[in-house]
């Protein structure tokens, strides 16, 4: 009866194979997400020309920030961010598990702003205009994240993760358009550097650090933990465009992951910064262009069945 | 074991420094000597920082940033003076109004000479200063004091 109504509410089976992916996903996603920021750490060197950090930098940081005597300027500002570790946990627990696209976006947009409301608590100048220009990224990449959904609803019939990686054909073949637009929008979500905005990840001395200037010691460290787990959850999502029952398109699936993300990383070391209305007027335009147009002509496709 | 030797972040300050030793920290940083193979990112934000380079010497107009910035960064944390200008005022010390070295604001630990001090000597005083961090760290006991700022 209870399990039941989760079902329901969730929109997956608690299987024991569920239960397991659950479980792979909280234990292992900060290890693979530390160790693809330790190599994006090293690949972003090597195109500089330089040799680079070691590939576990980003653990020794994260446990150096947890030795460091904490100072917070706010004490709501820990809850937040702990909050904005849960959600964004809680987001890759229904991805993974198979369930409701729509609820893994709402819970994603909810880590988000939770993230923002810990910036703006801070009550300083740098962080307060870094959690504005975050929410103005937001802006920009929500109408593409929402298409995406439609878009996979419109080919499967469903919102369930479980289900679309059940189909018999991979989503992209009749959603080129939508993912070409969700790589796009990776750009803003992995805070890369044309749309680098609100944590001035590059530009150092230009907002000092942005979102992230009043968090210090443990909650730093949070806050790099859960983005290792929303970087691994992103990829996720790219790899759901492409797996689907056969082992040749989870091979493929997994490959094109790894190509996103050293793509990304490229863009990152070959673009310099630019200003918010290009970042809003850029992912509008090609949610507007890729994810609508290819929403659009799919959808008339149907309708004079053709697929 | 302790971390805070394997990412230390740094924040640099230019005292009243004749840009000398400033461009000499930058070039830590790049391809030529490159820095970040230590784990060293230059932060520009002082809650971030474990180590704070000053060059040049302490005016009376910016003492009160040194101390400020010295204030904010968390526990623990080492300040290195890079350059003859920031270990004792150098060839400005008799100005009227140069207070000397930054030791005469703050603590300093580690003293880097030279005019300019060359890079290689700058990433010798970082990793010695790596070595006052974990000293610190080691006094500091296992639990870390939080603080709250109002
Ligand atoms: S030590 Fe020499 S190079 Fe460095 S700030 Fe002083 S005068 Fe300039």
């Amino acid at each position: 009866m209870t399990i039941d109504f989760l079902t329901n509410a969730f929109g997956f089976n608690f299987g024991v194979l569920n239960i397991v992916f659950i479980i792979l996903f909280v234990v292992l996603a900060p290890l693979v997400g530390g160790i693809l920021a330790g190599i994006d750490r090293k690949l972003s060197a090597r195109m500089q020309g330089r040799f680079g950090p070691p590939i576990l930098q980003p653990f020794f940081d994260v446990f150096k920030l947890m030795e460091k005597e904490g100072i917070t300027v706010n004490k709501y500002q820990d809850f937040y961010m702990g909050a904005f570790l849960f959600f964004i946990i809680l987001t890759g627990v229904f991805f993974f598990a198979g369930g409701d696209l729509l609820l893994v976006i709402f819970s994603l947009t909810l880590a988000s702003m939770f993230l923002i409301v810990s910036a703006f608590s801070a009550n300083s100048p740098y962080a307060e205009i870094g959690a504005s220009r975050e929410l103005l990224q937001m802006m920009a990449y929500e109408p593409m994240v929402l298409l995406t959904a439609v878009g996979f609803y419109i080919v499967i019939g469903t919102f369930n993760v479980a289900d679309v990686l059940a189909a018999g054909k991979p989503a992209i073949i009749y959603l080129p358009g939508v993912f070409i637009g969700f790589v796009f929008i990776l750009t803003l979500k992995f805070r890369k550097s044309p749309f680098d905005l609100s944590m001035s990840h590059h530009a150092h001395q230009e907002l000092v650090k942005g979102m992230a200037t009043e968090f210090s010691g443990k909650t730093l460290a949070l806050m790099e933990i859960s983005h290792w787990y929303e970087n691994v959850f992103l990829l996720g999502f790219v790899y759901l465009f492409i797996a689907c029952t056969s082992w040749v398109s989870i091979i493929i699936a997994l490959l094109v992951c790894i190509f996103v993300y050293f793509f990304e990383t490229f863009i990152d070391n070959s673009f310099a910064r630019m200003r918010w209305e290009v970042a809003i007027n850029s992912s509008w335009i090609v949610a507007l262009i890729l994810g609508f147009g290819n929403i659009f002509v799919l959808y008339f496709l149907k309708l004079f069945g053709i697929i | 074991m302790s971390y805070v030797t394997k990412s230390p972040w740094v924040i640099h300050y230019d005292g009243s420094s004749c840009n000398g030793c400033d461009i000499e920290v930058l070039a830590c940083l790049t391809p030529m000597y490159d820095a970040e193979r230590f784990g060293i990112i230059n932060t520009g934000n002082p809650k971030h920082a474990d180590l704070f380079l000053v060059t040049g010497g302490v005016n009376e107009q910016n003492k009160n940033v040194v101390k400020q910035i010295y204030e904010q960064m968390p526990e623990p944390k080492v300040v290195v003076a890079i350059g003859i200008c920031a270990c004792s005022g150098g060839i400005f010390a008799e100005c009227y109004n140069i207070l000397g070295g930054v030791d005469q604001v703050i603590p300093v630990d580690v003293y880097v000479p030279g005019c300019a001090a060359r890079p290689e000597s700058i990433i010798d005083g970082i990793v010695q200063g790596l070595g006052v961090l974990a000293e610190k760290r080691a006094a500091m006991g296992s639990a870390p004091a939080a603080k709250t700022e109002e």
